[in-house]
């Protein structure tokens, strides 16, 4: 086989029922062996026959559950690309896929190019002679449009960041190899000045990434859950924060049965909102798939706003829910404060509830609703970002790129002072290089040009 | 003029400079009857600018040269005033030997070979045409009317054609150090067909050693070490002559700002451009005017001369602007200028019309090798007239043309580059341009390369025993430090870590392990009698292979995708007009470049990856029908 492991969500993006990740090249059985748990435990994918479905979860380096997912075989030759193909059925949606897609990517598989699976399928002979020409004109066009993309992302104040790295990345390589190929002229490596325009380089990658995270919540939007027991007001606070009649208010306890969302928008981000059942120890069956439901819903919400009630102070009951979203990130909105009688006190609110943003406040009165949404905003935002609008749309690829300069500029730093200047210029390359497959620039001429203009080499 | 029959040889080779005299000498050892024609029995292989070679990536290419069989690094060994090891902390990628020359030992020495030689005639001649017939070389006829019928011809004409000196508003025809310049050969090329265009590069003065007073100067010695360029030299005994070191100061960089209007480079009468990586001294003080002060490095040029190189001041300024230059330099303040300095423009070929072999595409049987194809630097040219006497040599024995790889050697690196790249100024190697550098190191290049010149046929049995026993005991040595195992029990290791302050062993470790540790050295296992006490270069490998595996396995991995796209041959007969959906540029460069594999396809400027996917599609296509 001639080619190494590729792989892309091979769905259309956006909302759909499912999402698939497809993979095509010699190792790509073993690649998602390595992030997959089957549902049955004496399963195992490497043995399965081509042409089958196997159950499971992708997970992550800790083991923890990404997403759940049907993984399809086709071993070569017979496949699309006459390849070994894997194709990982996920949940819809663009976050389920794109999380498994970066777990993928950590088995060192990497973004296919356009067009790359048809191509291979030609070049393997799975395609007739007569599609040569088609195939080229998959490849063109996806080529230009996503060239076009490109291009159009990066103007103002994007390109600005993106120039200045390439900047500080070139001045890098040409300290590095000014240095090594000219020892008379320059000298040794300056490793102070080295190392401060990489952790500046370092810095205006997190910027960007930040920027792309930001973009992509506003694009995508985040997904907020309400939940607390019974009664406690969570409908409520929906409907104010909706401003809208959407779910039933009433205080018989356990009226809302099932997950209502909707979407509402805080200081500008798309936020999903969802009001989940009242989780509660029921033996009523509808109400127990509403509470399942409700668990399934909270592992997968960005952020959860956990209503306590002052009347009924701190239950088991809220003990039992805290359980489930204690991993997650959480706001505590302690509600009814327009109570007379407060069974919360600040001493109760201590302990494990510490650790998250609290907010006294009442949902009748509207009282703590805008430090709420404060609350949410920061949450959200990371509170990174400046607040100018820095808007960044980059796609996978991009952002890998940008991971990948990013690894071998902290490599460099680590190693900087340790080992000699040739093994440490492979990180230093390497990151010009990741940078340029975002600006399709090769840029090692450059970096030549660089060395020529800022040293006076001749001896 | 008549013209009359001289003979005929199988190669002749024009020009004796450094790629002249290798391909020479390449061609007749693998057996061609070959003949040298040079202006000059006095400038055969002079180093006409700086007398020194080596450095990084140039010292490199001396030993890539030396294991294929060459004959400029046993030279170096000969005539060397001193030896330096250049950039040892930096890694065994760049560490270099840089070695000063005395050039009129070395002009001697290579004569004496050449002389030697079996298959070998040279005579002095200026060749004024090319014969073809064809498309395919025939002969040459010089000025005197010789006509000399021939299969190939290697041009190696260096900086003669068209040669221009030009000295402050002074400007005339001349090649280097006052030689006649090559100007018929020049227009005979341009009716061949070929696109020439105009380098320009220059020299510093030479002065008088009894005129400098060196107690004003830092000294440079060379090292006590007995460094040697050639894998197969016998010790380098030779006394080592001192360098050294003065600086330019404001006063200096004014004069020269005060006599800009009457300085070539900028009145206009230079149109040639020169290389980045060696500005003239005027240039320097104009660009960096922020610096007041440049090094400058007074170099012997021979024992038996009291010529003295000045490293850094190449200049084509006036000679009375030169003299006050000087004078204005500590230690240069009576300095008697023996030879003024110039600056020289000369016609050069187009590389891009050159194939893998150096053999031109327009003229069958014709190659061309050094800075005729754009380069600069002794070891650049030596390398190119290596290859290309190889491969016409080759050619006429019909066997397989030597093209080696970006991946195997720097001669790879420069010859593709000349190729692909966009050569708008003197081409210099350096290291940065060698995407492997890890793996085309100086001291492993007879590994890499002598059963390549053993297989072609200029590896003498002398130095094939002596590098397959090399090889034997490194092997040996290898398996050695890997089987030896250590426990933290084993006293010999244990106390020696105690005693250097070290961490102790945790598990148990061989010895190839151990000396990954950063403060542990080879030589302190020869010292502990864990090794034999082998040979410096022993010794040197197993410290460097294994301190240095990971970061080389690395590269292995790398340079076997890249071998990949190497390995897919682009069809010599390939129309590209034919090709579906190439965009115009791709077209234009295909067609005039014709690269040879889908890889160096990749690198040419305006091939882009949709172009590539295009040529591979194309290719599947063809394989097909």
């Amino acid at each position: 086989m001639y080619y190494d492991d590729i792989v892309a969500i091979s769905t259309p993006p956006g909302e759909g029922g499912i999402a698939i990740i497809r993979l095509s090249g010699s190792d790509v059985i073993s690649k998602v062996d390595s992030i997959f748990r089957p549902y049955k435990l004496n399963v195992d994918i490497k043995e399965k026959p081509s042409f089958t479905l196997t159950l499971g979860w992708i997970i992550d380096e800790s083991s923890d559950i990404i997403d759940e997912v049907l993984v399809s075989i086709m071993r070569g030759p017979n496949s699309y690309t006459g390849e070994d193909v894997i194709e990982i059925n996920c949940h819809g949606g663009t976050l389920p896929a794109k999380r498994c897609l970066e777990e993928v990517l950590k088995t060192g598989a990497r973004i296919a190019e356009p067009g790359e699976f048809t191509k291979r399928a030609f070049l393997n002979g799975r395609l007739d002679v007569s599609q040569a020409e088609a195939v080229i004109e998959i490849i063109r066009s996806k080529t230009n449009k996503g060239l076009k993309l490109a291009v159009k992302q990066l103007t103002g104040k994007n390109s600005e960041l993106i120039n200045r790295l390439e900047d500080q990345l070139i001045e890098l390589n040409a300290m590095v190899e000014a240095s090594l190929d000219f020892p008379d002229d320059v000298g040794d490596l300056d490793i102070s000045a080295a190392s401060e325009i990489i952790s500046k380089a370092i810095e205006q990658i997190d910027k960007l990434l930040v920027a792309a995270k930001r973009a992509e919540i506003y694009r995508d939007g985040i997904k907020v859950v309400i939940c607390g027991k019974p009664n406690v007001g969570k409908s409520s606070l929906l409907n104010v924060l909706l401003r809208k009649d959407r779910a039933i208010v009433t205080n018989i306890p356990g009226t809302t049965r099932d997950v209502i969302e909707d979407y509402i928008n805080i200081r500008g981000i798309p936020v999903k909102l969802m009001d989940t059942a009242g989780i509660r120890l029921t033996d009523d069956f509808v109400e127990k798939i509403g509470v399942e439901r409700s668990r399934e819903v909270i592992e997968e919400a960005d952020l959860v706003v956990f209503v306590l009630d002052v009347e009924t102070g701190i239950t088991e009951e809220d003990l039992a829910i805290f359980q489930d979203i204690e991993n997650s990130n959480v706001i505590i909105l302690v509600n009814k404060e327009d109570l007379e009688e407060k069974r919360i006190s600040d001493l109760d609110l201590q302990g494990d509830l510490a650790k998250f943003h609290i907010i006294r406040g009442s949902i009748k009165d509207e009282v703590g609703l805008d430090e709420l949404e404060t609350t949410m905003e920061n949450m959200i935002l990371s509170g990174e970002v400046e607040s100018d609008e820095m808007e960044l749309m980059i796609n996978l690829r991009q952002k890998n790129s940008l991971l990948q300069a990013k690894k071998h500029l902290e490599d460099t730093l680590g190693s900087i002072d340790i080992l000699p200047l040739d093994c440490i210029s492979i990180d230093v390359w390497g990151a010009l290089e990741a940078l340029g497959e975002i600006t399709g620039k090769n840029l090692k001429e450059d970096v030549l040009e660089r060395i020529f203009s800022n040293f006076c080499i001749g001896k | 003029m008549k013209i009359y029959d001289a003979g005929s040889y199988d190669i002749i080779v024009i020009g004796a400079g450094h790629a002249g005299c290798e391909a020479a000498l390449a061609a007749a050892r693998i057996g061609c009857k070959t003949l040298l024609v040079t202006l000059s029995m006095e400038s055969i292989a002079m180093m006409d600018c700086n007398p020194s070679v080596g450095g990084p990536a140039k010292a490199q290419l001396v030993r890539e040269i030396d294991a294929l069989g060459g004959e400029m690094a046993k030279l170096i060994d000969k005539t060397n005033l001193q030896i330096r090891l250049i950039n040892t902390g930096k890694g065994p990628a760049v560490q270099a030997l840089r070695g000063q020359i005395d050039k009129h030992e070395y002009h001697q020495e290579m004569l004496k070979v050449l002389l030697q030689e079996e298959n070998l005639d040279v005579m002095m001649a200026e060749v004024e045409e090319i014969k073809v017939n064809n498309q395919k070389v025939t002969g040459i006829i010089t000025k005197t009317g010789a006509r000399y019928n021939c299969k190939k011809v290697i041009m190696t004409s260096g900086t003669y054609l068209k040669g221009r000196i030009v000295i402050g508003n002074l400007a005339f025809e001349g090649g280097p150090a006052n030689q006649f310049p090559a100007i018929k050969l020049s227009d005979n090329l341009r009716q061949l067909g070929f696109k020439l265009g105009r380098f320009k590069t220059g020299t510093p003065p030479r002065i008088d050693r009894k005129s400098v007073d060196f107690s004003k100067m830092l000294e440079q010695p060379g090292d006590e070490e007995d460094y040697r360029f050639s894998f197969i030299s016998s010790s380098n005994n030779r006394p080592q002559l001192s360098c050294w070191l003065t600086h330019s100061n404001p006063q200096t960089h004014q004069l020269v700002m005060d006599n800009l209007d009457r300085a070539p480079m900028y009145s206009g009468i230079i149109k040639g451009k020169g290389p980045s990586y060696c500005p003239a001294f005027e240039d320097k003080v104009v660009r960096f005017s922020h610096k007041d002060a440049h090094q400058l490095f007074i170099e012997p040029e021979g024992r038996t001369t009291d010529e003295m190189y000045i490293q850094g001041l190449n200049t084509s300024l006036p000679e009375d602007v030169q003299i006050k230059v000087l004078h204005s330099i500590v230690g240069l303040e009576n300095a008697r200028i023996i030879r003024t300095g110039y600056a020289i423009e000369y016609d050069y070929l187009f590389p891009s019309q050159l194939q893998v072999t150096l053999e031109t595409k327009l003229i069958e049987g014709l190659y061309t090798a050094g800075q005729v194809n754009g380069t600069s630097g002794y070891e650049e040219a030596a390398a190119q007239g290596l290859i290309a006497g190889i491969n016409a040599a080759l050619n006429i024995q019909e066997k397989e043309p030597l093209v080696l790889k970006r991946s195997e050697a720097y001669i790879g690196v420069l010859i593709d580059d000349l190729l692909t790249g966009e050569i708008d100024e003197p081409y210099r190697l350096l290291t940065s341009r060698a995407e492997y550098r890890l793996i085309l190191r100086q001291d492993n290049a007879d590994l890499r390369l002598t059963e390549i010149g053993r297989k072609v046929g200029l590896v003498d049995d002398f130095r094939w025993t002596t590098f397959q026993a090399k090889k034997e005991i490194l092997e040996k040595e290898i398996s050695h430090l890997q089987n030896s195992t250590y426990t933290p029990g084993d006293k010999v290791i244990s106390d020696f870590l105690a005693n250097r302050k070290l961490t102790p062993l945790k598990d148990r470790i061989s010895l190839w392990e151990l000396l990954r540790r950063p403060e542990i050295l080879i030589n302190d296992f020869v010292e502990l009698g864990l090794v034999q006490p082998n040979n410096h270069a022993i010794l040197e490998q197993l410290q460097i292979q294994s301190k240095y595996e990971g970061y080389i396995k690395k590269q292995q991995e790398q340079v076997k995708r890249f071998e990949k796209m190497e390995n897919r041959l682009l069809p010599d007969d390939i129309d590209y007009a034919d090709v579906y959906s190439l965009s115009s540029e791709a077209l234009q460069k295909l067609k005039q470049i014709r690269p040879v594999s889908i890889g160096q396809a990749s690198r040419i400027f305006g091939v882009d990856p949709a172009d590539i996917n295009v040529l591979l599609i194309y290719l599947e296509k063809e394989k097909r029908k």
